[in-house]
């Protein structure tokens, strides 16, 4: 045990499953370095680096680069997936994701259920999301909420390291299609990480805080600052429990509702556009199952509905923060 | 610096612990202290307990205040005579710091130790030079060595104390080459061996109990005593609805309910141990090893080895220390020992909601083994 990075507790992942099963392969954008230049071996490991160690390791058969073709490779690790392999397909930003939704919504989404159960796609598609990188508009959106719309798709979305390993472990070994957020404003953060592998199953939440006035729920990033509001609060003699889903499908609703029946007040954060993302499915559901036990509005703590700024000053206004949230559980409070 | 003058430091409870934070001193300055006496309440983002004084005399400066979170080895107080200058103690407490960084040496870390069969992971404290016996700590079934945090530190004064994980635990290798109280017993041994421990005296929690029991009973030359808590191995009764409850929690709250039945205080029941407990399950290998472990040795509901009727012709020292309120093992089972303390205000866990009592008790049976 020691502390990794969340880098390095996904690499780490990876390069175990690799080891455990032969099955397992890498496939994306310069993930092995180059296009096959012998000076460009694991040149980058990804725009992040997250890939790197890998090619060395597993080699060209196991650790492929592709061309920019989003649509091509995704549909063959899809194929590959549904003919016996089990790819981790790397689509750099999820902002990509649109030129190929036919190959994940239609096609790896749906086998199983077409197939009447007698076919798998055991997938991964690992993609950065988020907005503090300076990278504008179409690089640093959420858009977990459309993978989550999707009947047959597995969204899994960490908050640290420690969890990024194990879901990641539960990920590759998952039979379905999973779609892996990482957040690329948390790379560098480090946590405690045991060096044995590890899985954390899919639709069980994590309390970080308990408290008792306010339930915050929150996602990936959002979830530091979701504590770090909490934290705050306490000193101020609120009290807040903290929920993060760590896999929005599935989704641990008991958690959530058992929380707000505890508190009878609820705060989401979500880093997405504000309509039809996953504080307003939250929402939903406590306002339908825990109607009786609200003492307050709902709030939910979200960008405004525009794309996400290039400007600096307008991109820090535009993402959540711990200000933002503090006043939401305020307001729940009056 | 006067010999005469004995600082207090910040204990260090568990691996993970580098800070703690003084909830309130239990004694005035100027009392009279003997080691042992609990003077300070610490918290740990693990766990709170009442810390014991390592030393006797008076508690002439408390060094910290309530509410300061000082590192580990910080100063807490400072103990002397009424007859050292107050002088003399100012110039030490500021002495202190500047000496306790020149001279900070990293905390010992467990090492991995290749056993015949197994890794088995091992925490050693205590003084490298010393020629006593020494004393080996093995923990109970789902427990790790870090259950000793309160005991292994004290007992360490003047011997090597040497806590291990068990296979299948801890940091210890997972895959096992048997689950029963007799292949447990056999890679303990081996582990021994590993470390070069020819001899030593044993204290045993619960299913670790068992083992140093079993071990006395197999290799009796390598056994100098045997300190039993809270121990199996005397009787056929065992909790066995916590046994499968522990295996199958795999949430938070299950959890938490769970190990509360361990204590006779639940407030003992972090956050942060249920946390470690989920973690450690999660690990690959793990939920196996407790499935194995408590097949063979909890098989049909009841403990499978049962040695009590060996304890007669054993020609080593046993005793048996339990807790009034134990949940998981019965306190009826100490009758099987002669020389048995039970004591109240704890469960299943005694050795840590009683440490500053468990740790006499063990010293003094020990001194006198």
């Amino acid at each position: 045990m020691s502390k990794k990075s969340f880098r390095t507790a996904i690499n780490e992942a990876m390069a175990q499953e690799m080891r455990r099963d032969p099955r397992v392969i890498v496939m994306g954008e310069d993930v092995a370095g180059g296009q096959g230049a012998p000076g460009d071996d694991d040149a980058w490991g990804g725009p992040m680096g997250v890939t790197k160690g890998l090619q060395p390791e597993f080699g060209r058969d196991r650790v492929l680069d592709t061309p920019i073709t989003e649509s091509g490779f995704i549909g063959a690790a899809v194929g590959a997936a549904a003919t016996g392999l089990r790819p981790i397909a790397d689509l750099m930003f999820v902002d990509f994701m649109g030129v190929c939704f036919d190959q994940i919504f239609n096609q790896a989404a749906k086998f199983r259920y077409m197939f009447g159960g007698k076919a798998v796609t055991p997938v991964v598609i690992r993609t950065m999301f988020g907005a503090g990188f300076r990278a504008a508009s179409q690089h640093s959106q959420c858009l977990y909420p459309l993978f989550t719309h999707i009947p047959g798709l597995k969204v899994v979305v960490p908050s640290n390291a420690y969890d990024a390993k194990g879901l990641m472990i539960q990920a590759i070994r998952d039979d379905d299609p999973v779609i892996f957020f990482e957040h690329k404003m948390l790379y560098d953060d480090m946590d405690e990480v045991p060096d044995e592998s590890y899985t954390i199953p899919f639709g069980e939440a994590n309390l970080t805080r308990e408290g008792k006035d306010v339930t915050i729920v929150a996602l990936g990033r959002m979830v530091k600052m979701a504590n770090e509001a909490a934290d705050l609060l306490k000193k101020q003699g609120v009290s807040c429990t903290v929920i993060d889903p760590r896999t929005i499908s599935p989704m641990d609703t008991d958690s959530i509702l058992e929380s707000v029946e505890d508190t009878g007040r609820l705060v989401v954060v979500d880093e997405a556009h504000p309509r039809c993302n996953i504080a307003t499915d939250i929402s939903a559901l406590v306002a339908q199952e825990a109607f009786g036990a609200l003492k307050a509005a709902i709030q939910m703590v979200t960008p405004p509905h525009t794309p996400v700024p290039f400007s600096p000053a307008l991109e820090d206004i535009y993402i959540p923060n711990t200000a933002k949230i503090i006043e939401a559980v305020r307001k729940t409070m009056r | 610096m006067s010999d005469a003058i004995k600082p207090i430091g910040m204990p260090k409870w568990g691996l993970a612990m580098t800070e703690g934070k003084v909830n309130a001193w239990l004694v005035q300055e100027g009392a009279k202290i003997a080691a042992g006496d609990e003077i300070l309440e610490i918290e740990t983002s693990k766990i709170t307990n009442v810390f014991e004084s390592p030393h006797t005399g008076i508690l002439r400066r408390r060094v910290a205040n309530e509410g300061d979170t000082l590192p580990v080895g910080g100063l807490l107080g400072v103990v002397a005579d009424a007859s050292v200058p107050d002088a003399e103690l100012d110039a030490f407490v500021a002495e202190f710091a500047a000496a306790a960084a020149a001279a900070a040496v990293p905390p010992p870390e467990p090492v991995m130790v290749d056993a015949a069969s197994w890794q088995a992971r091992v925490l050693k404290l205590g003084p490298d030079d010393s020629t006593a016996t020494p004393l080996l700590m093995i923990h109970g079934f789902g427990g790790d060595l870090q259950n000793w945090q309160f005991n292994q530190p004290d007992l360490a004064a003047d011997r090597a104390v040497y806590a291990i994980d068990l296979p299948g635990h801890g940091g210890s290798s997972k895959a096992l080459t048997g689950g029963d109280v007799a292949a447990l017993t056999q890679a303990v041994a081996s582990a021994m061996t590993a470390l070069g421990i020819e001899r030593a005296h044993l204290a045993g929690h619960s299913l670790g109990g068992a083992i140093a029991l079993q071990m006395a009973v197999s290799e009796p030359a390598r056994v100098a005593s045997v300190t039993l808590v809270c121990a199996a191995g005397l009787g056929p009764e065992i909790n066995i609805d916590y046994i499968e409850a522990f295996i199958r929690s795999d949430r938070r709250k299950d959890m938490k309910s769970t190990v509360e039945t361990l204590f006779f205080d639940p407030a003992f029941v972090s956050r942060d141990m249920v946390d470690d407990l989920l973690k450690y399950k999660r690990i690959d290998g793990v939920l196996p090893a407790l499935r194995t472990i408590a097949d063979a040795v909890f098989a049909g509901g009841k403990q499978a080895a049962i040695l009590a009727d060996k304890l007669a012709g054993l020609g080593v020292p046993v005793q048996a220390i339990w807790g009034e309120s134990d949940k998981i093992v019965p306190v009826a089972h100490a009758e099987a020992v002669a020389n048995r303390h039970v004591l109240s205000g704890a469960g299943h866990m005694v050795h840590i909601e009683q440490p500053a009592e468990v740790n006499r008790l063990i010293s003094a049976f020990i001194a006198g083994a």
